[in-house]
């Protein structure tokens, strides 16, 4: 061995005295850019339809120049005074002035959309003072008190200052239940309009509800399609995927039909004698109506990944377990059970994701009690807050991702295996 | 930035770019039926112009959608009146010249022919539009006939069933509540107002289920669901009706609107658009509509024209949200209001509805 490393020579060198490791990665460089090539128009397509729609989201929510755009002068007495100084009349003149233009320019109503998002009732008094600004005379400040009263508010001048500046964290307050008062610190919205943080917990809590039960129920049937002969597994693994090409909507709406108060479900229950005609079980409309629909839709997401895994755990582990005196809890517990982690950690993975964001089936079927936070998401894209409906979503995408980070951490990334 | 917006909307628009030379946006079902009996039928007999329908839950987020995106499919928009302002007020529609639309056959200008605010700055009205209650007449013989019944799970058992949201169900328990029509916004503004309005939608929310998509109502009622439920009159009606099943609609309480016609910004047949609308807007095609749907004509001039429904035989009088005796004790519904309280109201509704 020694005699080999004293006669190879300090740098390998091609024929014509050119580092190895440099002509090598010249030659390659050429196959490298062509294979870049290739993956090219997928680049651009996940760029194009995933990461900059994200981005505007995530930029939404903490940018809406509805208010700061069309308000120059306010602005500048706002950055030129501190929070704590009364608005006199130079800002009331300032506030007129930038109404003037608003109305020539449209933007009143859009202005005071943006002000109305933390307080109540201003977008009709930015349309109707701004209809009147321009027949207004000084001083200005009694001027507008007359126009409305409201004008002299503290929290009005809290809320224009804050919007005043078009990046804000107004919407990530609104989605956590937070609000400024009139001195501008941060409270907690009052009691009747609390939601949000309500919402965010039940959608993670149900979500793991369903994700539990998908797994109880996925288990079984993919150790039985792991296990059968190809031909009955065959067969069975198409009763598994037939739900999975049904449309979600169809899907949904059947399982009213099964589960409605005059539905199959409860008539045959009334028929049998069980439940009484008068006190028929409420099975939809409701949180359990979310937990059972959802559960069916998702179930081919825990079985696929379960059963990819399942197939490829070799039943002699198990014989030779038994064989070596462990009873059959033992082996399950200590050798098939380890083995089948992967498929578990990708499932449950791939359900609870689904289901955090799972819109149509609990606004279909969830009646008061079984919403989640995506229908107040879509509530407020319907309502044209398109900013708060971006703070939710983001707040969520965090969740998830925090999540992704815990199960990175706990079971590793690299053990997943979706089929 | 706003080129860049939401191209996931862009790329689904290509998919409906069918040849068409008005592409309408409405909300499907019995209503676009009629609207395409009423108005795209005549209207393409009369021009030769193609006239495409699509449909949507609702056509005003799609339309601001498809405005911020800069692709825009559609040339005509059928929207709710708080909508038709706010899509305005962002510029996000066409202005319509309200001179330019034609006078009544009685020869009434068109600003005298309309209705009160029917006509505004980017959008006409076509109908009036009312939310009810209805009941299953097999259910309650001796039916309910005030508001206040809807509310009383004491003397008319059974469950009920409210669209998902503030608008329309915090006045209906107000005037249920025994406020009177006139001062039901000055007292949904108080906190107060609020409270007693909330404290009326308590007493059934237990027996309540919440609907969101105006077809679902009827169903809930022919599925022996619910007992009574709010919906739009003229679903009821093409259920009763047209289809004969056993149901009736109170009319006490009831809040109407106009429903809109809008033009989005950018529309690829602006012009043509444009007289889609100047057509369908018409005494004539207003009054046909009611043939098919009994949602009330936006135009005075419309009314002595309104006869029978397409079976031939109901007088379609009884069925309008403006007919006098459905008129006594009966809401306009204010975009004022809403336009500001909104976002409040909804919020508070929200967490409302969540807790338990």
């Amino acid at each position: 061995m020694a005699d080999i490393a004293a006669h190879m020579p300090d740098k390998l060198t091609t024929a014509d005295g050119r580092p190895l490791k440099a002509a090598l990665a010249a030659a390659q460089a050429k196959a490298k850019r062509r294979a870049f090539f290739l993956v090219l128009p997928l680049l651009a397509f996940v760029m194009i339809t995933f990461i900059v729609p994200i981005g505007q989201m995530l930029q939404r929510s903490i940018y809406h120049d509805g208010f700061s755009s069309g308000t120059p002068t306010l602005s500048a007495w706002f950055a030129a005074n501190p929070k704590t100084a009364e608005p006199d009349e130079a800002a009331y003149a300032a506030l007129v002035t930038d109404l003037r233009q608003m109305k020539i320019d449209k933007r009143d109503a859009m202005a005071g959309t943006r002000i109305n998002y933390n307080l109540s009732g201003t977008v009709s008094l930015f349309k109707s003072t701004a209809r009147n600004a321009a027949k207004m005379e000084p001083p200005f400040k009694a001027a507008m008190i007359a126009e409305d009263a409201e004008w002299g508010n503290p929290r009005l001048w809290q809320a224009m200052r804050t919007a005043s500046n078009p990046y804000t964290t107004d919407f990530y307050m609104v989605a956590a239940d937070l609000e400024r008062d009139a001195a501008g610190g941060i409270v907690k919205v009052n009691e009747n309009k609390r939601v949000y943080r309500f919402l965010f917990v039940k959608t993670f809590y149900l979500s793991a509800i369903i994700t539990v039960v998908c797994l109880l129920l996925a288990f079984p049937i993919a150790h039985l399609l792991a296990t059968l002969p190809m031909a009955k597994a065959n067969l069975l693994l198409i009763l598994v995927l037939l739900p999975f090409w049904t449309s979600l909507l169809v899907r949904t709406t059947s399982w009213i039909v099964l589960l409605q108060g005059q539905g199959v479900a409860n008539n045959v229950l009334v028929a049998m004698g069980l439940v009484d005609d008068g006190d028929r079980l409420k099975m939809i409309y409701n949180q359990a109506g979310t937990i059972i629909v959802m559960t069916h839709i998702l179930l081919p997401f825990m079985v696929l990944p379960l059963y990819s895994v399942m197939k490829t755990i070799p039943p002699t582990y198990a014989r030779a377990a038994r064989s070596l005196g462990a009873t059959s809890w033992t082996t399950f517990r200590r050798i098939y059970l380890p083995q089948t982690l992967p498929g578990i950690g990708a499932g449950a993975l791939l359900v609870f994701i689904l289901a955090v964001g799972y819109y149509i089936t609990p606004a279909l079927v969830g009646g008061a009690d079984g919403q989640l936070i995506s229908n107040l998401i879509d509530f407020h894209m319907d309502k044209s807050n398109w900013s708060l409906a971006a703070a939710l979503a983001a707040l969520l995408l965090a969740g998830v991702l925090v999540l992704y980070w815990l199960y990175d951490r706990l079971i590793g990334i690299d053990r997943l295996k979706l089929g | 930035m706003k080129k860049l917006l939401i191209l996931s909307t862009a790329l689904t628009g290509v998919a409906f770019a069918a040849q068409a030379d008005v592409t309408v946006m409405s909300w499907g079902g019995a209503y676009t039926v009629s609207q395409v009996e009423a108005y795209h039928k005549p209207y393409t007999a009369a021009t030769g112009k193609a006239v495409v329908s699509v449909d949507s839950e609702n056509p005003a987020p799609a339309i601001k959608a498809m405005v911020e995106a800069g692709n825009v499919t559609v040339d005509v928009g059928d929207v709710e009146y708080a909508d038709a302002i706010r899509l305005c007020d962002e510029g996000l529609l066409e202005p319509i010249d309200a001179a330019s639309l034609p006078a009544g056959a009685d020869g009434v200008a068109a600003a005298d022919d309309f209705l009160p605010g029917a006509v505004t700055e980017c959008a006409v009205s076509t109908i009036v539009f009312s939310t009810v209650f209805a009941y299953d007449t097999t259910k309650f013989p001796e039916g309910p006939t005030t508001i206040a019944d809807f509310f009383d799970l004491e003397k008319f058992p059974g469950k009920r069933a409210m669209r998902k949201g503030a608008k329309a169900n915090l006045e209906m328990a107000l005037m249920a509540d025994g406020v009177p029509a006139a001062d039901v916004y000055a007292t949904l503004e108080t906190p107060e107002g609020q409270d007693r309005a909330f404290a009326m939608l308590d007493k059934i929310k237990a027996e309540t289920i919440w609907w969101e998509a105006g077809a679902q109502p009827p169903q809930l009622l022919a599925d022996g669901e619910v007992a009574m439920t709010t919906a739009y009159n003229g679903r009821i009606f093409s259920a009763a009706v047209a289809e004969g099943k056993p149901f009736a609609t109170v009319w006490d309480g009831q809040v109407y609107e106009y429903d809109l016609f809008v033009i989005p910004k950018g529309a690829p047949n602006k012009d043509e658009a444009l007289e889609f609308i100047k057509f369908s807007t018409s005494t004539q095609a207003l009054a046909d509509q009611a043939k098919w749907i009994s949602y009330g004509p936006a135009r005075l001039s419309s009314g002595p024209l309104v006869g029978l429904f397409n079976d031939g035989k109901t007088e379609m009088a009884p069925f309008m949200p403006t007919s006098a005796a459905n008129l006594t004790n009966a809401l306009a519904s204010s975009y004022e209001f809403w336009v500001d309280r909104d976002a409040e109201l909804n919020e508070r509704f929200n967490a409302w509805l969540a807790a338990n």
